[in-house]
């Protein structure tokens, strides 16, 4: 379980969070959802050490990241696989070099037992015979399951997704938000997806957190944020006609 | 400028630390040798023909005097191409075409977090990124210059017959006379501090850019314009600390 307690966040004189303090449960699809600029990602890159907090903490099974020396927190961030928004996949390298490549800095692994779980990573995310692919050479959505390869190769107990679907066609995006659903709940691991796209709270959102002017506003699961009449989850995830209809609909289904 | 300065110098403290493993350290300095290295050998090649060729000529058509010796233009054109050209000119080139591709390359990982990618999996990225850069120019740099020295030699003999100005046994006896092996150890320190500067200079602009791809294009320009001048100032300091 990841816990984030009462953490600030400060970019010069501007606060982008303000004592947040949510639970992010192991096993389960955990979204940070929230208008842009509310501080969704600031609050997932100060979780993965990206940004130092001003104060607050952040405990990782009890263990407080803030509190870490480099070589423990090099020890934790090998239990943590992140995909980018826009994939961050090394460009000078092939897919198969993508994905092996945390395992060629971190582990002591043999060539043929590093190939083994490339293979296996890469056929997970329905990318086999891929390998010899540059990212440049791949769609948007191979690059994201490219991203999702080498966010799992190392068996990550904790597995950050920063907008996984966006620029991608509703059908793509459902791929991935299906593999995302299925890597956690096959391996058990935190996952932590920060989103736009409602189609994906509707769909994998297991814990909702709801950030608005940088505070923790909202929190609940999928059928919590059907029924709430909270006024800026109305106007934000409801903001539309056809979203007020899909609500509508839901409702009726749950009663 | 002076925050950068300490940034620039944070940064240094950084990347020059013991790689994390040497196979992937290996394989990335193997990829820099050829992308700052090999791949300059044209650009290097075309210059230093055609300025040694110049230089010759030039010393040639202005040698009126009768009292000088024939060989002078050899030894003039030695001198110039060692002393100056070789290491000075062509860095300045160099840190045209190999700095802004460094900065850019770095620039557009760091504006598409690749670097943050990096980061997460707990490499230290300013390492594994820039170290292999800078032992690829500091150990091609000076392969380079001494190619370069070469070339421009053979570019003045080449133009000298082509222009019936000079023998090659005349222009060969100048290029003999008075050379001093002090001289090109001077050159190729120069080229090693050069070579660092470049490298380094182009890397602290590309890694701290922030914005998009417009502001990736500035820190590149940015990059030349203080690796050039930096490379000025160092050759000033050098020259005075070895030559003088």
């Amino acid at each position: 379980m990841i816990s984030v307690q009462h953490v600030d966040k400060t970019f010069g004189k501007q606060q982008v969070l303000f004592n947040i303090t949510a639970d992010f449960q192991p096993g389960k699809i955990n979204l940070i959802i929230g208008q842009s600029g509310q501080g969704k990602t600031v609050l997932a890159k100060s979780m993965v050490g990206l940004h130092e907090v001003d104060q607050g903490q952040i405990l990782y099974n009890g263990r407080d990241f803030t509190q870490m020396d480099k070589r423990q927190k090099t020890a934790l961030r090998q239990e943590i696989g992140m995909l980018f928004q826009g994939a961050a996949l090394f460009d000078s390298m092939t897919v198969e070099e993508n994905v092996k490549f945390p395992l060629r800095m971190f582990t002591k692994m043999t060539k043929k037992e590093m190939q083994d779980r490339v293979d296996f990573c890469l056929e997970r995310v329905n990318l086999s015979g891929r390998n010899a692919l540059f990212p440049s050479e791949c769609s948007g959505g191979m690059q994201k399951r490219v991203g999702i390869a080498r966010a799992i190769s190392m068996n990550p107990k904790y597995l950050f997704c920063d907008e996984p679907n966006s620029g991608l066609d509703p059908k793509t995006a459902i791929v991935i938000d299906s593999l995302i659903k299925d890597i956690t709940y096959e391996y058990g691991i935190t996952t932590i997806v920060i989103t736009h796209d409602m189609n994906s709270v509707i769909e994998i959102g297991d814990n909702i957190l709801f950030i608005h002017q940088g505070k923790n506003w909202w929190s609940g699961d999928k059928r919590d944020i059907i029924e709430t009449n909270n006024p800026e989850i109305e106007s934000f995830v409801y903001a539309s006609e056809f979203m007020k209809k899909i609500r509508a609909s839901l409702r009726e289904n749950i009663s | 400028m002076i925050r950068n300065l300490g940034a620039y110098f944070l940064m240094m403290g950084w990347v020059l630390r013991k790689p994390r493993k040497f196979s992937v350290f290996w394989a990335m300095l193997m990829r820099e040798i050829h992308a700052i290295g090999i791949s300059s050998i044209p650009i290097v090649v075309l210059m230093s023909t055609f300025i040694g060729a110049v230089i010759s000529l030039q010393t040639a058509s202005n040698m009126d005097n009768p009292l000088l010796p024939s060989y002078t233009v050899g030894y003039i054109t030695q001198s110039s191409v060692i002393l100056e050209f070789s290491p000075t000119i062509i860095s300045l080139i160099l840190a045209g075409k190999v700095g802004s591709n460094i900065s850019s390359e770095i620039g557009t990982m760091r504006i598409t977090e690749q670097i943050d990618a990096l980061e997460i999996m707990g490499i230290n990225s300013l390492n594994h990124l820039i170290l292999p850069k800078v032992f690829a120019a500091v150990i091609y740099f000076p392969i380079l210059v001494i190619f370069s020295m070469i070339l421009a030699m053979v570019g003045g003999l080449i133009s000298l017959i082509i222009s019936d100005l000079s023998t090659a046994e005349t222009y060969v006896l100048g290029l003999r006379s008075w050379f001093e092996v002090y001289n090109v150890i001077y050159a190729l320190i120069k080229t090693v501090a050069f070579g660092f500067i470049i490298v380094s200079v182009s890397s602290f602009y590309g890694y701290y850019v922030k914005g998009g791809s417009l502001d990736v294009g500035r820190a590149s320009t940015k990059a030349v314009v203080i690796s050039s001048i930096t490379i000025l100032i160092t050759n000033f300091i050098i020259t005075k600390l070895m030559l003088l």
